[in-house]
Order: structure tokens, then sequence, then C-alpha cells
């Protein structure tokens, strides 16, 4: 009989309840007394030189409250990146300033250069339409192919870049030689070009925000659209805009999805603040989803060669690649951490190779920035590693299955040090491999092959496994990878004198499920019921300073610090006993929500122990202070490794090219499981990321920097009816050995061990089907793609 | 302005409006019924599909005016008369069939018209139907799985569980 | 988007009155027209609905013909015409998603004339009649090129009358984001012989392909068309498919549109 409820618990979502009634509050349902309306007026070209904006017939328009340019601006801080790497010579990055509002220069399409407000919105987009009429801009050829960027100086997105590079990076440069000399020497090697499609986030609910600022006592807030509201804070107050941090409140309510595009800092958040201010209104904006796609930080856009070393029997000898990363016009906030220590620490994937070098040239482009999305980095060295060693497979006439297996990391060589500076604390591949073998129903794949061929399709199985470092945290390796910030969690757990607690954490939901799950963990651990404790997030004036929710570690990190809470919560609640029931501390047990002195029958209840907490009528007052409220920080000791193999089974119609995705079957190792049904929407939402990436999603600009697909009518989404029902399993369960839970985090593992499971499954197809011609499709493997790879 | 009057979720209701207010403008803003959402400006997310007169419509792309006199029901309006969710409500929480919430009113919306046309639906007619409601969260599993569970159909062999 | 003046007339005769104002535009079911103004790229003064208009809607089979009011909307037509004509149903059943074909209507389509539309591949291939407030219009004369048909200002579609054919089939291939056709084929076989209609994938919108009649009307079967191939000339080249991955859809989406008939 599986549990009802407590950890482990497939427990149903009490936020469901106001998404399915229509009562969410997400940003733009935030209706304010005396509110304006703010527009972003845009760039329409990718780069240009800003001659003049004359703002004069804008401003006295109907309604037009104020308008900004970026001289506004001009004397606030940039938003700063994050991570500071240094290139292979020992140089330190370039870091371009980004400002507030373009200034002098605009550097892709969508690059706000003012901005409009107005008592309502449809005067402000009025007037927006105005000011960009009034505004003379010198375009400029338009930067866009990473390699001509790099090649060409006299064409520069920042005048003070001259070869348009943010920095060249080794890792690790050590290796370099060594590596150098295995290929020279190797029985076989594998050579493949592949790019790692630019891919638009989408959450479904576009970025807004509302600024607000009290004369009274100088204090501003933000509702905004944020997956942490106090990085959003730090960035806003301490580098941007010099308000002092404790005279901002940041808010990001209910929040409709992220998936990274809402972990960074943007103009328009700054825009609204400083717009309240001067007006002493609420000043309001809401991205249209045309916005969004020329103004949410990208995702991907790598182009690699990789290559791999092995002897004739497939043994690993070394992995050597270099990549090109598209950073966008501007560094954001992770945009440097994404392309180096999110990618080239995961080169060695779950194997054990020893010799690998990773070369990443970032580059500055007129196009949108660059950032972490669902996997970041990881799904980049997924990608490259799953598809070299699948090719390399039919070049050696090898089973792509055993192969993988054959260089597998074994259980008993935990902890594992690889070549690529990660230290891996537990794992069993073997076992996800196993395990997803027969989920997928690998035996059966030839009868099915055959039905598929009496219809005219071509049935092919593409396999996938996949590592990732996640958990994003322990301060200590994220500093010396390069991080300007600490990367802990924070959670206060409030028990309240009537008994019910309140939890006020770090990590913000979006879709994760905080509010159940921790709720969960809470109840399991103090004996409460779920019902009894309330969930606290998103709001700087309320919650500890926690970095919020990215990189799978909501529960890993921010999870872990409401147990180390909680258990100061029993240790201070042990005291209380220990006084209440006259006996000495070490004899107070706690379990059932029961603090009982041990070989007695003598106990309080958890209640009477909060009650007694507020009500201190006796207490040793210099021993015992009052109330029960503690927090916890956790800084782990190292990330947590997720790892899993995919398979994936598709028909392809050699007339058409078309793919369909007939199965897709996740065997997965998240070490302990918090709640099932949780874990399942998780994988689920990653592999249907992931498919997008494999199947639909195309970003794509013309060579005059104009992204070609700015809407849904040319940016393929996932629907309904592109994917199936996935086939998920994390029986495999070996618990992270570091942190208390024994939980590795499953939030990005979909998207990041999907996308080489679909596109070998189609190589497959095609060389089943006699097209061994075809070596590799780019993604997205399109219908016109595949059709053109069978026809080329 | 003009005047525009309206059944919404049962109550008669009136504003004034301009010419080019939508009716997902005069729900959110005009009624303060905030559950119908905007996702996209070229009529594809299905974020603020609500029902006309019975039929599912996306408000972000019908002008209040053109719906004079018309019964609109919003999201606010599916919840049982006690205030408990509704059958297809209960089976979305049921089965996870949402994540963020954002896409979920539309969801409901979409899959409450199918469900009205096609009791029974397969899970091929289920995908097919809610063509037009995109969801980044979900991958769409559960929320297949939901529509065919209040459908009243047995959907514990569907994968994942 | 820029405001206007709403109207909503109830007879045609208002309609043409209307619509006979300075910036006058018709809105049917508005599917394509209100993205198009959101974006700013159409603003008219005056916004002509024609929803309201009883005589505009309906599907009503006289003898061998079938006529569909221009403001009856694709969920209608699906469900009307399934009897008389089914595969003009099922192209109607097909179109966008659910909610748009509760307000998207056949004269909207019609009146766009948006070279990846399932509607003009149906009026073309069954050789229709368009029927306007001022004439009838016959199919061939109606399509001119990409957005353009031979309406003149202040002309509205009353209805279409298609002759129904002896066979019919649809086939769509989904342009994968819009789910537009990439390119789609009508095929309906009449005594006088078989037309094709292909849309989504000319330059110049809607066209016939008139190998694939010549040889459907020898032999209505779709290995009949097995020797034949398109040339790509005039073909559409996008992000979603060059003008020789069109040209074979063309053959393989004609092909599936004999089987299905």
């Amino acid at each position: 009989m599986p549990k009802d409820h407590g950890i482990g618990a497939s427990m149903k979502r009490r936020e469901d309840v106001r998404f399915l009634t229509g009562r969410g509050q997400y940003t733009d349902d935030v209706s304010l007394h005396g509110q304006t309306h703010a527009v972003m007026v845009r760039s329409t070209v990718a780069h240009g030189r800003i001659r003049s904006i004359d703002t004069s017939a804008a401003a006295a328009m109907p309604g037009v409250l104020a308008v900004f340019t970026g001289e506004d601006f001009k004397d606030m801080g940039g938003n700063p990146a994050g991570w500071l790497i240094n290139s292979r010579d020992g140089t330190p990055m370039r870091e371009p300033k980004r400002p507030v509002l373009a200034h002098g220069k605009v550097r892709h399409v969508g690059d706000a250069y003012a901005a409009v407000v107005a008592e309502t919105y449809a005067q402000a987009r009025d007037a927006a339409e105005q000011l960009a009429a009034d505004t003379e801009i010198e375009e400029l050829p338009a930067i866009v192919d990473m390699a001509a960027a790099v090649a060409d100086s006299s064409n520069r997105v920042h005048d003070e870049i001259p070869d348009n590079l943010c920095f060249d990076w080794g890792w690790i440069e050590d290796n370099r030689a060594k590596v150098d000399e295995v290929f020279k020497s190797a029985p076989h090697v594998t050579t493949l070009e592949l790019v790692n499609n630019r891919l638009i986030p989408n959450a479904m609910e576009p970025r807004a925000s509302i600024g607000e600022y009290f004369p009274g006592t100088g204090d501003y807030r933000l509702t905004t659209t944020s997956q942490n509201p106090h990085l959003h804070r730090l960035l806003i107050a301490a580098f941007v805009m010099g308000i002092p941090e404790n005279k901002l409140t940041v808010v990001a309510p209910d929040v409709g999805g992220g998936f990274g595009s809402k972990i960074y800092h943007y103009g328009e958040e700054a825009v609204v603040l400083a717009a309240a201010k001067k007006l002493g209104r609420p000043v309001r904006w809401t991205a249209e989803r045309s916005e969004s796609f020329i103004s949410d930080a990208h995702g991907r856009d790598h182009v690699t060669k990789i290559e791999l070393a092995c002897e004739k029997d497939g043994t690993f000898l070394a992995f050597r690649t270099a990549t090109l990363a598209n950073v966008g016009a501007y560094l954001s906030n992770f945009s440097t951490a994404t392309p180096t220590f999110l990618h080239g620490t995961l080169m060695a994937g779950p194997y054990k190779v020893p010799n690998i070098y990773v070369n990443v040239k970032t580059v500055f482009t007129n196009t949108v920035p660059v950032d972490a999305y669902r996997g970041a980095g990881r799904p980049e060295a997924t990608f490259s590693l799953e598809r070299i060693i699948d090719k390399m497979c039919r070049e050696l006439n090898l089973d792509p299955f055993e192969v993988r297996r054959k260089n597998f990391i074994t259980p008993d060589m935990f902890p594992y040090t690889t070549p690529v500076g990660l230290a891996y604390d537990t794992g069993n591949y073997g076992a996800t491999l196993d395990k997803a073998m027969e989920i997928g129903d690998v035996a059966g794949f030839e009868k099915r092959r055959a039905e598929s061929a009496k219809k005219g399709r071509l049935r092919g199985m593409g396999l996938s496994t996949w590592i990732e470092a996640c958990g994003i945290a322990p301060s200590h390796l994220v500093g010396v990878l390069g991080s300007r910030v600490g990367l802990y969690d924070a959670a206060t757990v409030r028990v309240n004198a009537t008994g019910n607690i309140s939890v006020m954490t770090g990590a913000h939901s979006h879709g994760q499920s905080h509010e159940t799950v921790f709720a969960q963990i809470v109840a399991e651990k103090l004996g409460v019921p779920e019902s009894a404790v309330e969930i606290v997030h998103g709001d700087t004036s309320k919650i500890p300073f926690g970095m919020g929710s990215y990189g799978s570690r909501s529960l890993a990190v921010c999870g872990v610090a409401v147990t180390k809470a909680i258990d100061k919560i029993v240790a201070k609640g042990k005291k209380i006993a220990a006084h209440m029931l006259e006996a000495a501390e070490e004899d107070i047990s706690f379990a059932d929500g029961k603090f009982s002195v041990a070989g007695t029958d003598k106990a309080k209840t958890f209640g009477e122990i909060a009650f007694s907490a507020y009500v201190p009528h006796n207490y040793p007052l210099e021993t015992l202070e009052p109330g029960l409220e503690e927090t916890a920080f956790y800084d782990p000791a190292n990330f947590t490794f997720p790892a899993g193999a995919y398979i994936c089974e598709v028909e392809v119609d050699p007339e058409t090219g078309k793919v369909d995705i007939c199965s897709f079957a996740c065997a997965d190792d998240f070490g302990n499981i918090m709640n099932p049904m949780v874990v399942d929407g998780q994988v689920h939402g990653g592999v249907g990321q992931g498919i997008g990436q494999a199947l639909l999603e195309n970003t794509s600009y013309d060579e005059n920097g104009q992204l070609l697909t700015g809407s849904y009518m040319d940016y393929a989404m996932p629907r309904a009816s592109d994917v199936p029902f996935y086939t998920v399993d994390y029986s495999c369960q070996t618990p992270c050995t570091h942190n208390p839970l024994g939980v590795k985090g499953c939030g990005e593992a979909g998207a990041i061990g999907s996308p080489p499971a679909v596109v070998n499954a189609v190589i497959d197809a095609l060389h089943r089907g006699g097209l061994t011609h075809v070596k590799h499709i780019d993604m997205p493997v399109s219908p016109s793609r595949v059709w053109s790879a069978i026809n080329g | 302005m003009t005047k525009v009057t309206m059944t919404v979720n049962g109550k008669a209701v009136s504003g004034e409006v301009e010419g080019r207010t939508l009716l997902v403008q005069f729900l959110r803003e005009g009624l303060g019924l905030t559950g119908t959402h905007v996702g996209c400006d070229t009529s594809q997310c299905g974020a603020c599909v609500v029902h006309v007169d019975g039929k599912a419509v996306k408000s972000c792309t019908v002008f209040a005016l053109d719906v004079e006199g018309a019964s609109v029901r919003t999201i606010e309006g599916m919840a049982n008369a006690d205030g408990s969710l509704g059958t297809l409500q209960q089976a979305f929480q049921d089965h996870h069939g949402l994540q963020c919430g954002f896409c979920t009113p539309g969801m409901v919306m979409t899959s409450a018209a199918l469900l009205a046309e096609n009791p029974k639906p397969t899970e091929a007619e289920v995908r097919d139907y809610l063509e037009g409601n995109i969801c980044r969260c979900t991958g769409y599993h559960n929320i297949v799985k939901a529509v065919l569970a209040a459908s009243g159909q047995d959907v514990s062999a569907v994968a994942a569980e | 988007m820029h405001n206007f003046e709403f109207v909503k007339p109830s007879t045609i005769a208002e309609a043409v009155k209307a619509l006979a104002r300075e910036d006058a535009q018709a809105l049917s079911g508005g599917q394509t027209l209100m993205p198009t103004m959101k974006q700013r790229l159409a603003a008219p003064a005056v916004l002509v609905s024609l929803t309201g208009i009883p005589e505009m809607r309906g599907v009503c089979r006289n003898g061998d013909a079938l006529e569909i009011g221009a403001a009856t909307t694709h969920a209608e037509v699906a469900r009307e015409a399934a009897a008389a004509y089914p595969a003009l149903a099922g192209l109607a059943g097909g179109i966008g998603d659910p909610a748009v074909r509760n307000l998207g209507t056949i004269g909207g389509s019609l009146a766009n004339n948006d070279p990846a539309a399932c509607y003009p591949a149906a009026v073309l291939g069954s050789g229709a009649t368009v029927v306007t407030s001022k004439r009838e219009i016959a199919a061939d004369d109606f399509f001119q090129g990409l957005f353009s048909t031979a309406l003149e200002e202040g002309e509205i579609i009353i209805s279409v009358r298609f002759p129904i054919p002896e066979r019919a089939g649809y086939a769509k291939f989904e342009q994968p984001a819009s789910r537009f056709a990439l390119t789609g084929a009508f095929v309906a076989k009449y005594a006088s012989g078989v037309r094709v209609a292909i849309t989504g994938a000319g330059q110049d919108g809607v066209f016939r392909w008139s190998d694939g009649e010549r040889a459907l009307s020898a032999s209505y079967a779709a290995d009949a068309l097995s020797g034949l191939s398109v040339s790509p000339d005039g073909l559409m080249a996008d992000l979603h498919g060059t003008p020789a991955y069109r040209a074979n859809l063309v053959k393989v989406m004609t092909q599936r549109a004999v089987r299905a008939s």
C-alpha cells in the first residue's frame, strides 16, 4: 500500500485548486490603484547607431505621462554577468556594459532603447509607435554568423571588442597535449560536426513587471516574473540602480513557468521602478508574446566539432571538442557559465574516459542574449557525446547498448573523479540501462519494426545515456569555477503559537510543486499533518536570502535547508520539553509528533511544545529563549549527479520526411523520491521540451539579424499531438551521499537526456531502411531536413 | 466607448468598451476575471479559451462588441455550485495535469468543450482537439490522461504510474 | 491595435453600405485579421462584422450543388457538409484548431486568400462559384495571387456554391509551427474530369496541378501519378521547406488525397 502522505507519497497538489478555478495570481493579474502602463520601444534592426530620438511628439500624445530613453539610465550600472571566465591565456573575459535601455547603439532586434508610460496600455502603445517613427537609427551590418564574427574585426557588436570574442576557454588546458597525443595514435577516430540549435524558452506566461515607489519611506516594490526574487533584488539594488537592498522588495507571485528565462534581471524591471519613482504611481509592463521572442534570453546555440578516439572494440580513449557558443548581443547573468562550467565539466558523461579536452569560444553577435535554458550546457554536452558515440558504433559496426555499457563507470568506482573536474559521488548506470531496455521493450523492437514497414514507415530506436551535475550549488565549487555569488539556499521554519507551521523558502515554485512537496517533508519530519504546514515563497520581505529555483536545485539545496531548519526546531523543542517535563534534554526523544522522556510515559505533543514556546511563563530565560522559529542556510558539499538511460522509438515517413515519436522510455536515477507524481510530471515536461528541441524548435535569423521565427506561426512549439505517452521509471535509486534527503533533482533530466535519443532513433530508422548515406541531421530534425537528407 | 452587455458565468454584466477591446480584455480588466490568460498574440496558445454560447473560442481573438448578448463561461464558472472542483477540474488535479497553471484555464475550457461534443474521446482525439492549446510544463502526458479520466475511461494502464 | 468604430449589421444591404465608408474593412471570423491588426499591419477606421447576418450563414444542398453561406464557420461546415460533401467537411474540420473553427468562416478565409489556407484548395479544386454582393465569380478567376482576389473594394462574399463531385479527397501536410498547409492537395472527380488544387506550395498561392489532373482524368488512381515529376519552379521557399521539398509534397499529397477519396 503506497503511503498517502509524507515523504514518498503521491500527494495531490494544493496549489492546483487556485489554478483550476482561475484564482491564481500572476503578475499581470495584479491591479493597483492609480496604475500606469509602460510600453518598450524596441529596435527593429539588428545593429545600428542611434542618431537621434525626438521624444516631443510622443510625450505630447494623449495620456502620456513620461518618456524614457537610454540617456536617462546611462549613469546607472550595467546588468552584470554572474560568472567570471578566463581565457586559455589567463586573460579575463570581455564584459561590455549591458545598460537598462540601449544607449548609443542598438545591438539586436528587440533591444529596447526607449519606454513610454501612459494612463492606458493603448495610449502607451500609440505613443511608442510615434517615438519609433521619430527615432533615427543608422543601420550597421549585422553580425549573425559566429565564425564570421570571430574572423572579421572590422564589424563589432561592441566597439571595444575587436574580434567579438568574449573568451576562448580551455578545459582542462593541462589535458590538451595529452589528448592530442592520444588522438595521434588512436586505433579509431570518429569526427562529428553538429549544431545544438538555439531555442526560445517560451514559458507560457510572458514576462511582466510592476514597479511601485512609496515616497513616505523611500521604499520600492517590484512585482515580477522571477524564479529567484532575492537574486533579482541583489542585481537591481547593488549593481544596476544603486538602491539600498533593504529599500527594495521583490515579489514573484504565481509565475507561469520559467525554464531559466526568468532567472535573469532584465532592463524592463529597472524601467518600471525608475518610472514609478518619477511618477509617484505604479507602473506596469507585460510583454506581448512577440516581445518575448525578441527579448527573453534564448538558450543553447552551440556549433561543435567533437572527436572520439577509441579502440576498435569501442573502448573510449579520448574526447576532444571545439565549440563556438553564441552569447548574443550582451552577457546575461548566467550566460558565461552555461557553455563552460555547465557544459565542459560534463563532457565525461557516465563514462570512464581517461582523456578529455574541451575548447569553447564564446562569441558576441547581433542576436538576443543567450543564457541558461532548462538543462543549460548539460544538454549540449550530452547531445555531443551521445551522437558521436552512436556514429562511432555505426562506423565500427558495434552495438550501441553494449558500447555504452562497456564504458560505464561502474558502481565500485565511486567516488569517481573525471578528467574534467567533477567528482561523481554515486550511481549505477548499468542498472538504469537495463531498466530502460526493459520498459522500452528493446526485445520486441524487431516485431514493431516489421509492422511499421508494412505501412511504409521506417522504424528506428535511439538510445541516450546521460548524466548531469545539478542541485546547482556548492559555493566552494562554483567559486573555484568563477561564480561571483554563493550558491546555497535557505529556509525558515516558524512554528506558530497555535501549532501550525509557516515555512519560508528561498526556492521559488513556478510549476515545481514546492507548496505540496516541501509540506510533505515538513509533515514527515515533525509528525504533523500536511494541512498544518504552509509554504511561503517569492517575497523578499518574507523569505530568507535564498538563491531561487533553477538547475534542479529546489529540493537538493532548499529542501535540505528546510530539513536542517527542522532539525533545529526539534532540538529547540527538546529543550522546551526537557523544561516542561523536568527531565534532562538528552533524555528527550522526538517521534511521531511527540517529545517523550526516555523510559517513561511522560510526553508532550508538538502542539503543547509550540504553545509553551509562545507562553513562556516560567522559562529559565538565561538558558531557554521563547519562540519556536529557526532558519538554516544549506550549502552542500558537492553537486548531485542524477543519471539515466532513455530509449526513443520513431517512425519516419520516407515520402515526406516526417518523424513520429512512437514511444519514449526513461529510466532515471534521481536518488530518493519525495513525491512520485510530481517527479513523473517533471520528467514528462523535460522530455516534451527535449522532443521539441529535437524535432520542432528552430530559432532562425536571416543574414540581417531579423528573427524569422518570431511567433508561434514559425517557431514550432510541441503540441499534444506531437508527443506520445511517456514511460517513466525511477526505481533504480542510488541516494545522493552528501545530503540528508538522499535526493538528486529531476527538473532538467528529460530535457538533457532526450534530444540525442530522438536523433539517434531517426538515424537508426534511416539506416535500417537502407539509407546508410545519412550520417547526421541537425536539430530540429524537421520533415524537410529529413527528406533532404534522404534525397541529398 | 460603447456599452456592451453579456452574461458571464450566469450573471448579467455590462461595461463600456472601445471597438478594439478584446473579449479577454473585457473579462480581465473590465470584470476582474483574471483566470483567463493571454499567452500569445497570434491566436495559437489557447490560454485565453472561454466558451461563448457553449462553444470554445479564443477570447483574445474576438472583440467584446462582437459577442454582445452572448452567454460567456470562463474558468471561474467551472466549479460545482458548492465551490468544489468540477469533474474535469478534479481530474486535472488527480492526474497532475498542470504545473505552473498558466495554460490550465484554456486547457480546461477546451477539454470541457471536447467532452461536451464527444463524451468518450480516444487518446488521439484528445490530442487532436488540444491542437490549439500549448503547454510548456507537462509534456501533455497528464493533461491527456486527465481528460480521458474525466470522460470516465480507465487510465490505469497509461504509463508512468 | 488602433481603435476603430465597430459595426455589426444584420442584413447584406446594411453591410454593403457600411463597407462603403472610408477605410472600412469587413470582419468575418477574425482569426487572421485580428492578429494582423494587433501587429498594427491593418488599421481600419470602421470594422464591419459580417457574422450577424442570418442570410450569410448555413449550408444548403440545391440539387447537385452545395451552397455555403460566407459567414458559416469551419465547425459548422465540418458538421453540416459531412453528408453531402465529406471531403469538404473533412477539410473544414482540419483547419486550425477547434476554437479557431468555431469562429473562422469560409468567406473570411477566401477573401483573405492566405497562400497556405485550406479553403482555397477546396474552392479551386471543386471549381466552385463565389457569390458576392455584386456578382458570381468562378473559382478559376477568383484567386489572384498572395492575399489577393478578384473582390473589389466594398464587395463581400455572400456564399460559395460547390458542385458536388463523384469523389474527392484532401490531404494536407502541416507546417510544423502554424499548422497551416505546408502543402495541401484537394482532388475532385467530376464527370467532366478531375481537378487538382494545391495550396501552401505556390509562390502565387493556390494553383491547379494540370499534369496531375490529366493523369487522374485518364486513370483515377494514386499510381497514375507515379511517373510524374513536379517542377520546383514557382514554388515557395521558406524555413519549413525548399521548392524541391514542396514539389515532392505536391505529388505525395495528391496521391494521398486520391487514396482518401
